[in-house]
């Protein structure tokens, strides 16, 4: 019950995207094509699990019988960028498919804060293994579904008539707006 | 490039949040008060200038292909300091700015200076560079901070203006920060029309 507690917080309650605000460079430029931002939430679920999982025993298994903490930034930004490339030929040579499917998208999530931000949070949160797995799976479910439901708004956008001014990046930030306060509604709900 | 137009350019015409939409993440969640926004925007501006400066004293030494990881650990040595800094003297401050401090790493602002900037021009145009970029960011991520304490705690850096029962409580939440920044660049967008 308490695992199910922390997927949905962390998948509704306090969306990345839309609540907490981390990776919004992705939310606003992949976000202009259904397939892309479909393309990108794989990518990002694939990652944010493999990677959360590592920094978290790098945390545990590393540095925190050092008493090397204080190197957490330089450790876990250098731990992802490693892991995306290993993950890019692996996934190459084993599935071939799947990284088709994922494309351009695998490299450019190196640089998605949302992957790093997951690995601190973890940490900070003080969740023992099982618990960071479960979080993570939430946070990249929750990632997807916001920026899938906001390519299909963008989509519709693309024939309405919006005054000149707001063309563009402005009325995506309204829209985003708008389906943010639809989020803030989950605020309670399970008790949360 | 001339000193004047290296520290020139960040303010108003490669305003790094209003027209190269980059670094948005921390201006949206830090800004929903005006003290928050000046401590993130310090914070920001000592990791900046300072990468900036190491990464042009090192660039004629720094070989091409592994460029991008050594900005990287210059980039984290000055955030891991910020952070500590933060954390000892204005706790408070931490513990409201959260995990963006650490995020600063991530800022695509500061990667982006070091690859486009500091690592073509000398360190003094760099630093200023640096100062330039800080300002613009600053510039943007306090002007939203100061919007929205006002219209939705009905105060200023904490001095209370008007009666905050009246005031809208929307914008303090998360979806203040879109509303916000989508008018404030609608109207740029208005206003440089009207210029031209």
């Amino acid at each position: 019950m308490e695992l199910l507690g922390i997927f949905f917080a962390a998948f509704l309650i306090n969306n990345i995207l839309l609540i907490r605000f981390i990776a919004l460079c992705s939310f606003f430029g992949v976000s202009t094509k259904i397939d892309t931002s479909v393309g990108m939430s794989f990518a990002v679920i694939f990652v944010m699990t493999i990677s959360s999982a590592v920094s978290w025993m790098v945390y545990h298994y590393v540095l925190a019988p050092f008493h090397l903490e204080f190197l957490r930034t330089a450790a876990f930004i250098l731990t992802i960028a490693a892991l995306v490339q290993l993950e890019e030929l692996y996934l190459k040579k084993m599935i071939p498919n799947l990284y088709r499917a994922m494309g351009i998208y695998l490299p450019l999530i190196t640089t998605n804060c949302a992957i790093l931000a997951v690995a601190f949070l973890a940490i900070d949160y003080r969740y023992d293994f099982l618990r960071s797995m479960v979080y993570s799976l939430g946070v990249s479910g929750g990632y997807s579904l916001a920026i899938v439901l906001f390519a299909y708004v963008r989509d519709r956008m693309a024939l309405a008539p919006i005054p000149k001014w707001f063309q563009g990046y402005p009325i995506a930030f309204i829209t985003a707006a708008l389906m943010s306060l639809a989020f803030l509604g989950f605020t309670g709900m399970f008790g949360l | 490039m001339s000193l004047w137009k290296s520290f020139n350019q960040g303010i108003i015409k490669e305003n790094p949040v209003l027209r190269l939409m980059i670094g948005l993440c921390p201006v949206l969640a830090v800004s929903n008060n005006a003290i928050n926004a000046l401590g993130m925007s310090v914070a920001v501006a000592f990791v900046l200038i300072c990468s900036n400066a190491v990464v042009a004293m090192i660039r004629k030494t720094t070989p091409d292909e592994i460029r991008i990881p050594i900005f990287i650990i210059v980039i984290s040595t000055f955030v891991t300091i910020s952070d500590y800094v933060m954390n000892a003297f204005t706790p408070d401050l931490y513990a409201a700015l959260g995990v963006f401090v650490p995020l600063i790493v991530v800022n695509c602002i500061i990667l982006g200076r070091a690859e486009a900037f500091a690592y073509r021009n000398p360190v003094l145009n760099s630093i200023l560079d640096g100062v330039g970029m800080s300002l613009g960011f600053a510039l943007a991520l306090i002007s939203i901070g100061v919007i929205r304490e006002v219209l939705g705690a009905g105060s200023v850096f904490g001095i209370a203006l008007f009666n905050p029962a009246v005031a809208a409580t929307i914008m303090v939440l998360p979806p203040g920060a879109f509303i916000t920044i989508g008018v404030l660049m609608a109207a740029l967008n208005k206003f440089e029309n009207k210029v031209q």
